[in-house]
């Protein structure tokens, strides 16, 4: 059986987020963007809708829902404002989501109800200013001391990191042992030590507050401990799975609100007598551009459904991730191309989608990151 | 203390609207919404239920079956549940015939007070709250910027042209609220998934006890003869900015047709 079909709750819920992102999210995009800082208010007013917890159970505050169901609420959100989502999606598929899949039940009561509320914000802390795509080579130490650790190392590119409550944040506690020596520790804003150095200035994604960390002889307890000293890392790397699925669809919406833009521009706009719309040439980009989105969804879709029924998507949330990077990169260029002078200057949306699609292929494990995870499930 | 809602589902907002010439009725096809003024007679009714710690609020609407999608979004803002009544005869219905429908459930329902939004959004009618509190013989009060409900009687502010109005009535009455009055809530993610499992009943013109003769094309009084635009008002008259100098023209022009 194969069925394309959402539930009616489901339905329900697209239209309510497309509502909500209409009225209350499109009015904070432009001061969000001039002055590149994510709009906090945002958290609480999500939290209160649900749509922090959708995929967390009922006794942390969540609906106990399937990530298709997030992917909804995460399309129809990017489909507004990429950063915005970015801001939302660090905060409860990297944040958040580990704990609940890795966290002590201790853990879980302090951080996922006030973070499902939408009360704290999250952030996810692996890259470093020389490490990237390989996250095993990062430099952070923790050190035991006193029966809990010290931690000493930067972070760089950390979405949230200027407005969050707490960050996961991985160090290595065995340097000895790469990759399987690192552990992650949830560390409180308010520690000492913990400090944010910079907020950094973005191509895109404007409205999602980025920022470089440093942490200076930051002294956490053995309770921080996420998933138990060392070994964990390789877990929590494959948490970032549902993060991959997520980008998927976001990367896919960012395509779909360029391409809306450019069909309505080329039915308005005239040249030589006559809609853009009517020249086989522009016709031609609208319905590649069309095709490829359709292709995205199905693939991210898929992948969100592999992953909602428990089945193995390794591949597939890679695969959804780089391809909607890729259609993401090609649909908004030609959005551009298609709204011509006006499309390079900032009056029209489509300047923000194309530099906002521009990370769908650089951030959470980079599109060639992305082919070698394909290639490694290929048996390569 | 029940609340009953009366709602409607309209072609949504979004689609062109256009009337059928072989019917001269509304073409009502394509995507369908709840009418979005109803929506603050929803929230003024889940408010007050709220604020008295109990109470329920029944959604009432007239309509095709597939209308039950289209109020899920009232059950899921927090309504308790919705009656709907279907039937083939009642297809066709004018404003006379609506509200003997509606004023029959309403009236076995029993509800302490009925709401409305201030109008449709497809035909703007703006009246049917009317001739359903003169059926069932209750005060009407229509625009209501302001609300209280306490001992027995409803105090409102209704807006007029030159200011408002303010006025008690008993209860039960019939209000039809204005849309400044608040803000509808979105429904919740936890509402949604709730409303689907609310009663809804779906009834005919004889579980009512309506008369079928009162509803539909045959209880209806309004017969459409013709369709035609609306008539110009008059011509428009572009003023050409000049280094700021259209605010003056502006000025001109409504202090020559003494507008102030």
């Amino acid at each position: 059986m194969l069925s394309y079909a959402f539930t009616e709750e489901q339905e329900d819920l697209r239209q309510m987020v497309r509502e909500f992102a209409q009225s209350e999210v499109v009015p904070l995009i432009e001061e969000a963007e001039a002055e590149e800082k994510f709009p906090v208010q945002l958290i609480p007013m999500l939290g209160e809708l649900g749509l922090l917890g959708i995929v967390f159970p009922e006794e942390y505050g969540g609906i106990g829902l399937d990530k298709i169901t997030e992917c909804i609420f995460v399309e129809e959100m990017a489909k507004v404002s990429a950063g915005m989502t970015a801001s939302v999606n660090a905060h409860a598929d990297l944040a958040a989501f580990p704990i609940y899949k890795f966290g002590t039940e201790e853990q879980k009561s302090k951080y996922l109800p006030p973070s499902i509320a939408g009360e704290i914000i999250g952030a996810y802390a692996i890259t470093e200013p020389n490490t990237g795509s390989d996250a095993a080579g990062l430099a952070s130490r923790a050190e035991k001391k006193n029966g809990g650790y010290v931690i000493n190392g930067r972070k760089n590119f950390i979405t949230n990191g200027t407005i969050c409550d707490y960050c996961l944040v991985a160090a290595y506690t065995d340097k000895e042992n790469r990759g399987e020596g690192i552990s992650v520790f949830i560390v409180d804003r308010d520690t000492p030590g913990f400090e944010v150095t910079r907020k950094l200035q973005k191509m895109g994604h404007r409205a999602s507050d980025t920022a470089e960390l440093v942490f200076e002889n930051c002294e956490v307890g053995e309770e921080t401990l996420l998933g138990g000293e060392e070994g964990a890392f390789g877990a929590l790397m494959e948490a970032l799975i549902t993060g991959r699925v997520s980008h998927g669809v976001k990367s896919a919406a960012i395509a779909e609100a360029a391409f809306e833009e450019a069909l309505k521009y080329a039915k308005e706009r005239e040249a030589f007598g006559r809609p853009l719309s009517k020249f086989q040439a522009i016709r031609f980009k609208l319905a590649d551009m069309a095709t490829r989105i359709e292709a995205a969804k199905a693939l991210a879709y898929k992948a969100a459904w592999l992953y909602s029924t428990g089945q193995p998507c390794v591949k597939e949330a890679s695969m959804a991730k780089y391809f909607s990077a890729e259609v993401a990169d090609y649909v908004t260029r030609e959005a551009v191309q298609i709204h011509g002078g006006y499309g390079y200057i900032n009056e029209y949306p489509v300047e923000r989608y194309y530099r906002d699609a521009k990370l769908a292929s650089i951030t959470e494990g980079t599109s060639e990151i992305q082919q070698l995870i394909i290639g490694r499930e290929l048996g390569l | 203390m029940k609340i009953a809602v009366c709602v409607k589902e309209v072609p949504d907002a979004g689609a062109e609207r256009r009337i059928d010439p072989g019917t001269m009725r509304l073409d009502r096809s394509g995507d369908r919404a709840l009418n979005a003024y109803d929506l603050n007679a929803v929230e003024e009714a889940l408010s007050l239920k709220e604020a008295a710690g109990d109470g329920e609020v029944v959604l009432i609407s007239m309509g095709k079956e597939k209308a039950l999608d289209s109020m899920r979004k009232a059950l899921a803002m927090g309504a308790d549940r919705a009656v709907l009544v279907t039937d083939e005869a009642a297809a066709g219905s004018d404003l006379v015939a609506t509200s003997h429908v509606l004023s029959k459930v309403i009236a076995k329902e029993e509800a302490d007070l009925v709401l409305f939004g201030q109008q449709a959004a497809d035909s703007a009618g703006a009246v049917l709250w009317a001739a359903v509190a003169d059926r069932l013989q209750m005060p009407v009060v229509s625009q209501i910027s302001e609300l209280e409900v306490a001992g027995g009687k409803i105090t409102a502010r209704r807006q007029t042209e030159n200011g408002y109005d303010r006025i008690e009535a008993p209860l039960p009455a019939v209000l039809a609220v204005a849309d400044s009055l608040n803000e509808p809530r979105y429904p919740s993610l936890k509402g949604i998934m709730a409303a689907k499992k609310k009663p809804q009943d779906v009834l005919s013109l004889a579980d009512v006890g309506a008369d079928a003769g009162s509803a539909g094309s045959a209880g209806s009084r309004t017969t459409v003869k013709a369709l035609a635009d609306p008539p110009s008002s008059g011509d428009t008259i572009m003023i050409e900015d000049e280094g700021g100098s259209s605010a003056e023209k502006i000025l001109e022009f409504l202090v020559e047709r003494k507008f102030v």
